[in-house]
């Protein structure tokens, strides 16, 4: 794991040196706020609610630092991106372990991570968003938030691997809407079919986006009785920990792997 | 230092490396020799432990690169065709961060970057982002990279493929210097005169299999020497065809006023070729008799498997 810091560090010193990246950074999640905050606020209203605006904002809001940390897209490009070149290749030929350079990516993600919920939230709070939950309940929410966002990126950094190639990696960004879209983020379930209410109920998103409601104390959707929606605090803490079991190992066995 | 029995590796179909030998003593270098496609990456990879061989072993000082890669990565640095190195870092930044990622400490990091940029040339860009740098620049920095933790054992891939001859230049100074501090080098490449400038040994592979190794030397001795003997007129061809090939001459040639032969390596001299034409009362207008270059040798091989 020591080596995961340099590994880290290298992405973090990269960011630093390329402004446009961090202007993206900054301004993507004030978009993100105003454009849905105010687009979706004004036409959809919560159950129990005459009409959206003010509650909608806060409904969202957990919604959209879900949204933000389970977009696997840039790990994905950049796993791609350096499979090919022969930058993997001078990292798995050097005495570190072969989780390192993966987990080092991981954690730099984390750290952009931090930074784009703080300015969201900031923003959330400017358009209307509250945290009414205690202290405790918060410092947990952002720990639930910042071990998805961990797990996200290593979902990433596997496809990207396994795309092994930018272009692929770049194409398959469209797949990671869906999840976003079949899940409680922006929407209650219950306006849904059935059956798709069902997926979206058991869709990890959901589960993370609901258990920041409940500890921030926001206004939440109603459950339909799904107990990962009933339960959502544990049923986050039990997908995030379940996807870092199946996707550290497989990721990275296929970084080790890379290449044969 | 490097020790490769019966190397092999498919990729499906392929067969990109059928059975390779190869033993590099230490502080020596060896270069890999073939065309576009011979497996001299493959066998690289291998010994990088990048890729796991189907079959045969080796070892690198000592330690299997099958189940002793941890052992062997602490060995060994490689440098590729294609510049391994981050280009949105300038080129300190990528020093230093392999420099930790080798466990140096951060100041020890910051002190081998300095000194390496120094040592070969590097300083002026270093604190530039390295996209911005020239194809050979960032083909050294790759080179240096792979220095860092002073590997006894550097692979070299096609280290110079795609340089200007001034780039190649400063890469082979490079090497040759890293060579005269003790390191085993094993490099490929598809000039014959890079592999006849830096190396000890040679050995030449296509369809992944050796065709021929030894000294440069050697292997131009392989084909012998080309004589070549140049007449004031058409008249006497055919008397210094036939003298051509009493010397034991083969493969003889005519072109013009011009006749060549090739003769055994050391078996005739310069002197001894001149007198015997005189004696025969042949009128030369020039003569000579000339070592092959690697390119020839490399053709003369390559050609019989293809």
């Amino acid at each position: 794991m020591r080596d995961a810091l340099p590994a880290a560090e290298r992405l973090l010193t990269s960011v630093i040196r390329n402004p446009a990246f961090i202007l993206v950074l900054v301004t993507a999640p004030i978009v993100l706020v105003l454009i849905f905050g105010f687009i979706f606020g004004g036409a959809i209203a919560l159950p129990g609610e005459s009409s959206g605006g003010q509650t909608y904002r806060e409904f969202l809001l957990p919604g959209l630092l879900v949204m933000t940390a389970s977009n696997i897209v840039p790990s994905m490009v950049s796993a791609a991106k350096e499979n090919h070149s022969g930058l993997t290749d001078r990292f798995r030929s050097l005495p570190i372990s072969r989780a390192a350079v993966p987990a080092g990516s991981a954690l730099a993600t984390l750290v952009y991570g931090v930074i784009s919920f703080s300015i969201m939230m900031i923003c959330g709070l400017v358009v209307g968003w509250r945290i009414r939950g205690s202290l405790a309940d918060t410092l947990l929410a952002m720990l639930i938030l910042l071990l998805f966002q961990f797990s996200a990126s290593w979902i990433g950094m596997y496809l990207g691997y396994l795309f092994d190639d930018e272009e692929t990696a770049g194409q398959a960004a469209i797949l990671a809407i869906p999840p976003g879209m079949v899940s409680n983020v922006f929407v209650p379930t219950e306006s849904m079919p059935a059956w798709l209410g069902t997926i979206a109920a058991w869709n990890p998103l959901s589960s993370v986006a609901a258990a920041l409601r409940e500890l921030f104390g926001n206004p939440s959707a109603p459950t339909g009785g799904a107990w990962p929606l009933e339960n959502p605090v544990t049923a986050s803490l039990i997908w995030t920990l379940g996807l870092l079991a199946v996707f550290v190992p497989l990721c990275t066995l296929r970084y080790a792997r890379a290449g044969r | 230092m490097i020790e490769a029995e019966g190397l092999g590796r498919g990729y499906g179909e392929v067969q990109a490396l059928e059975s390779l030998d190869l033993s590099v003593p230490e502080g020596t270098v060896c270069a890999l020799l073939g065309p576009n496609g011979a497996g001299k990456t493959t066998a690289i990879r291998i010994l990088a432990t990048l890729l796991a061989p189907d079959t045969g072993t080796a070892r690198i000082c000592g330690y299997d690169v099958a189940t002793q890669g941890a052992q062997v990565r602490r060995r060994i640095g490689l440098a590729g065709q294609h510049a391994a190195v981050d280009e949105a870092l300038t080129g300190r930044d990528n020093l230093f961060i392999l420099g930790l990622m080798h466990h140096l400490g951060r100041r020890a990091a910051r002190a081998r970057a300095a000194e390496l940029l120094q040592r070969f040339d590097l300083e002026a860009a270093a604190d530039r982002p390295v996209k911005g740098w020239s194809g050979g620049m960032r083909r050294r920095l790759d080179l240096i990279a792979s220095l860092i933790a002073e590997p006894p054992v550097l692979f070299l891939d096609e280290p110079t493929t795609g340089l200007d001859p001034h780039s190649r230049d400063e890469i082979h100074s490079a090497v040759a210097e890293l060579t005269r501090s003790g390191t085993t080098v094993l490099l490929t490449t598809q000039y014959l005169e890079e592999a006849d400038r830096l190396a000890d040994n040679l050995m030449v592979i296509d369809s992944g299999r050796e065709i021929a190794q030894g000294t440069p030397e050697e292997l131009k001795d392989l084909i012998g020497a080309r004589v070549e003997v140049v007449l004031p007129s058409d008249e006497q061809i055919s008397q210094a065809e036939q003298a051509l090939t009493a010397l034991g001459g083969d493969d003889v040639a005519v072109q013009e006023h011009r006749v060549s032969a090739t003769v055994k390596a050391g078996s005739l001299t310069l002197p001894e070729l001149v007198r015997h034409l005189d004696e025969l009362g042949i009128t030369l207008q020039d003569t000579g008799i000339r070592r092959p270059t690697l390119d020839e040798v490399f053709l003369n091989l390559t050609r019989s498997t293809r």
